[in-house]
């Protein structure tokens, strides 16, 4: 199917401002995490400075801030980590296995598909993974386009005909076209390192808390430390909440923006509406993929109901928009493009 | 102070100059890719007949038409191509031979039984994932041609095209209506 005047499919998303703000959110993240780092380790370490003043001479004198030194550069080397094998981290946590020579007429064809998504897409063709589940669902990851791996799962590829794997294969181009991909494997290796840290650190902080609460109360009760304290707590407390929002807020707009750059690719929008029908359908929870890189999908491997719904709290909640929606949106470029060329 | 206004003008002049100049050297080439990337799916499929021809030839002695139609195309393809012709010509030798693929693709889809014997369902597979790429690159030669001849044509750009050797390209057009037409299989 060719351009037709009502669909100009010759005129890309723009493409270079969106690489330019994944770019930019990219170095926000990565300088924010490392802060957040710095924050707990000078934070604490300010708590126990003030907390350890005015006591015996021979008693412990926190002067050197080895906490705030060594939180710090642990949050650098995890956020280097997170940049030079986030991609293969998310991989390895799915359980994903590269095709380098395909078996069989099913795999010939999904590598003959993303290849030729590449030609479309013009960009160097990804590394090509299939995820050993039965419910289908996608995902691409990696650091740029030259770095960059497609992932689908068996269920996908036996559930949808060619055209409907070229859509979704387009759809996850389009995320490592315009970069998406850096975000969202930093954003997945980044979550995942707070939300553990976080668990671990809070269950020691609170316990030894308790105790050390208990004892410090008799001896001072300075309330600059009093507020400090809470503070720094509840910032270890708040933090897996907040980057899983921030996971969330920047998940859902780029969905339909990776629908319309799929769309652009194969000028087929309606067997991308139908892929995702199919896909909807077959509600069950892709197990291999874990809440952790959830974001990353095509469609919500946890089948969550809150996706579904277009209020204020799921437009904060849901990591995905309603596919009712997406797949409306798609059909009114299909339909539209069809009308145009009769 | 006019002097310093002035030259700062001049700066952001000469700064803006550059920028799209750049972008368009930078389309250019994407140009220039887009089209190598062509010619190397052109060249994979010239490569593939001869192939496909002899597999099919066994299993088909019917549609005997079909498959020299196949292989006339391909040698006046490459003929064409071999003498440096222009995107028109080729466009015009590629799309017979695409027609004529197409046509062969719809004679084995029409016959179950071929698909039966040995390796044609993996051979249908490889034909319509080469057409598909061809199409494909086609599509994004035509994409970044027509970006690069409208951006060249624009206001303010127009005035740094004629010093970034930038010239119209010619796009890749459907120039027979045998592609967007459906095969017709003959049965018997």
């Amino acid at each position: 199917m060719d351009a037709s005047p009502n669909v100009d499919y010759s005129k890309p998303v723009d493409l270079f401002s969106q690489q330019a703000r994944n770019r930019r959110r990219s170095a926000w993240l990565i300088a924010g995490f490392i802060l957040f780092f710095a924050w707990l380790g000078f934070g604490g370490d300010y708590i126990l400075y003030l907390s350890t003043q005015g006591g015996e001479p021979e008693e412990y004198k926190h002067v050197i801030p080895w906490l705030g030194i060594v939180l710090t550069l642990v949050g650098a080397g995890m956020a280097i980590h997170a940049w030079r094998s986030g991609a293969s981290d998310v991989l390895k946590s799915t359980g994903a296995r590269q095709i380098f020579t395909p078996k069989g007429e099913v795999e010939q064809q999904y590598v003959n598909v993303v290849e030729e998504m590449a030609i479309a897409s013009g960009i160097t063709c990804p590394g090509i993974w299939i995820v050993d589940d039965p419910d289908p669902n996608a995902f691409a990851t990696g650091r740029d386009p030259e770095n960059a791996h497609i992932a689908v799962t068996e269920g996908l590829l036996l559930s949808i005909d060619r055209s409907e794997l070229q859509a979704v294969v387009a759809h996850e181009m389009g995320h490592i076209k315009n970069l998406d991909v850096r975000l969202m494997t930093l954003l997945a290796a980044l979550v995942g390192t707070i939300v553990l840290l976080s668990d671990v650190l809070w269950r020691v902080v609170f316990r030894s808390g308790m105790k050390a609460g208990g004892r410090s109360r008799k001896k001072d009760n300075n309330p600059l430390i009093i507020v400090l304290l809470v503070v720094w707590l509840i910032s270890w407390l708040l933090a897996p909440i907040i980057v899983r929002l921030i996971a969330l807020s920047l998940s859902r707009e780029r969905e339909y923006l990776a629908d319309a750059m799929s769309a652009q690719f194969t000028r087929n929008p309606l067997a991308l509406a139908s892929a995702l029908e199919k896909i909807e359908h077959a509600a069950e929870p892709t197990r291999q993929i874990k809440r952790g890189t959830a974001h990353l999908c095509i469609a919500d491997p946890l089948g969550r109901r809150i996706n579904e719904k277009e209020t204020w709290l799921a437009a904060r909640f849901a990591t995905h928009p309603p596919m009712a929606i997406r797949v409306a949106r798609l059909k009114a470029m299909g339909y539209r493009s069809l009308k145009a060329t009769g | 102070m006019g002097t310093i206004l002035l030259l700062v003008l001049l700066a952001v002049l000469v700064f803006w100059g550059v920028a799209a100049y750049n972008g368009l050297i930078a389309l250019k080439n994407q140009v220039e890719n887009a089209w190598k990337q062509i010619d190397v799916q052109l060249k994979r499929r010239h490569d593939l007949i001869p192939n496909l021809v002899n597999t099919v030839k066994g299993a088909m002695n019917f549609e005997r038409q079909t498959l020299e139609a196949v292989v006339e195309a391909r040698n006046k393809a490459i003929a064409v191509e071999s003498s440096g012709a222009s995107v028109r010509a080729t466009a015009e030798a590629e799309t017979q031979l695409t027609g004529a693929l197409h046509r062969l693709l719809a004679v084995v889809e029409a016959y179950p039984q071929l698909k039966a014997t040995g390796n044609i369902g993996q051979l249908q597979e490889e034909l319509t994932t080469t057409e598909n790429k061809i199409a494909f690159a086609r599509q994004l030669y035509n994409d970044v041609a027509a970006q690069y001849n409208t951006k060249q044509k624009q206001i303010p750009t127009v005035f740094v095209a004629g010093f970034a050797g930038a010239a119209p390209v010619e796009l890749w057009e459907i120039t027979d209506e045998a592609e967007r037409a459906v095969p017709k299989v003959e049965l018997g």
